[in-house]
């Protein structure tokens, strides 16, 4: 249990999806106006998250990884498909997504009116590919890969929600003409992520 | 060649920049800069299925029904990305193994995608293929800025080799940790953006 709480509490502070691995960027730039879109985005990337993680996961021990279709006979034993994982991984994300917003639709047609366009474009945000890809990397098994997820999703949230507010607030500031809208963003982005570094000494 | 090929080629290095003006990008552009050479190697990775993905998807644009061409340029990404990746792990492993997902995440990377649905879904290959690689060359323009600012000011090194010494080492430069981080790299593309905007005035925005 502790593993996994200290797993959850490093995916949402000390490796920020957004922060500290600049996964999801797009989307965290354009989408960071306003504070309600921000929630509406956050969710839905914390949804899908945790649902496609651990999915990924499971799929790459039972099929692609080197040796993993040995229960298929001893003839597959040494079939390694995991070049394939990027194509697999992005048309499981891109079903997964599609699920999601349909199953939202018939039961939750609220939270699927507030998530809106954002749903959809989720499909092609970086950090959902990006966080299946890192946890094929270090080897993470289904139960490490649903907490990661969660806890990446979470990360990210915050994130884009504080990024959101603090936007929010800079129409009161007088910003040199050049630097107005994307480029003061880096800026507040930057400090964010100096703000976010002070977790990496932390030891669960 | 054409005015018009021109255009496609020219127009995205600095009047449309992927990066400073589109906002595409940018997840890579930022994680591989740390040092010129991956910055150089993910350039050319991000050139080629540039180019490639907006020949590919233009020549079959009147064949895709519109309901599934999302998926139908994510496969044709993808199976690019992954040449690419096989060749960056026969040829040049270490590189690949510092970049990393970074690769793989070419993939979800918007400028492909959106490229091939702004502009190979409506234009002829030979336009699109130009389109491809304009916009690629404006993306590597940053990030062989962006690396060979942030290996100088980090690590006082340019491609390795020693270009201001450092105080660690007998010379007289105290590096900056703060390049090597990913605040840095926010910083300089913040600051790029800046410079570029002030030189092209035009492309200020409001808010």
């Amino acid at each position: 249990m502790e593993y996994y709480l200290s797993l959850a509490v490093k995916a949402i502070f000390v490796e920020n999806m957004a922060l500290a691995f600049f996964l999801g960027m797009c989307s965290f730039l354009a989408v960071s106006k306003k504070v309600d879109t921000a929630i509406g985005l956050g969710a839905a990337v914390t949804f899908v998250l945790t649902i496609t993680a651990p999915l990924n996961s499971f799929i790459y021990d039972i099929a692609l990884k080197e040796g993993a279709l040995g229960w298929m006979g001893e003839r597959f034993e040494t079939i390694d498909l995991s070049f394939l994982s990027f194509l697999v991984f992005i048309g499981t994300i891109a079903a997964s997504v599609q699920v999601v917003e349909m199953t939202l639709d018939r039961y939750a047609p609220a939270l699927y009116a507030a998530l809106g366009v954002f749903l959809p474009l989720i499909a092609v945000n970086c950090a959902i590919l990006g966080a299946s890809l890192l946890l094929v990397e270090r080897g993470y098994g289904v139960a490490e890969s649903t907490v990661f997820g969660f806890g990446a999703g979470i990360g990210f949230a915050l994130a884009i929600i504080a990024l959101a507010a603090i936007r929010e607030r800079m129409r009161y500031s007088n910003v040199p003409a050049g630097l107005r809208g994307l480029g003061i963003t880096f800026i507040i982005t930057g400090l964010m992520a100096i703000g976010f570094m002070l977790f990496a000494g932390i030891q669960l | 060649m054409s005015s018009k090929m021109n255009q496609a080629l020219l127009d995205p290095l600095f009047n449309n920049n992927p990066i400073a003006l589109q906002v595409l990008g940018i997840c890579s552009a930022l994680a591989v800069t740390t040092k010129l050479e991956t910055s150089l190697v993910m350039s050319v990775a991000v050139v080629a299925v540039l180019a490639l993905s907006n020949l590919s998807v233009s020549l079959i644009r009147n064949m895709i029904p519109s309901s599934i061409r999302i998926i139908v340029q994510l496969t044709i990404i993808a199976s690019l990305v992954i040449i690419t990746d096989q060749i960056l792990k026969a040829f040049l492993f270490e590189i690949s193994k510092q970049l990393s997902i970074f690769v793989g995440l070419i993939i979800t990377n918007c400028i492909v995608m959106g490229r091939a649905e702004a502009y190979a879904m409506q234009n002829r290959p030979l336009l699109s293929l130009m389109d491809g690689i304009g916009n690629g060359i404006g993306y590597a323009i940053i990030l062989i800025l962006v690396g060979t600012l942030r290996e100088l000011l980090g690590a006082g090194k340019i491609m390795g080799v020693v270009i201001l010494p450092l105080v660690t080492e007998g010379g007289w430069y105290h590096p900056n940790g703060l390049m090597t981080l990913a605040p840095g790299a926010f910083f300089l593309i913040g600051i790029f953006i800046w410079l570029l905007r002030t030189w092209k005035p035009e492309q200020v925005t409001e808010d």
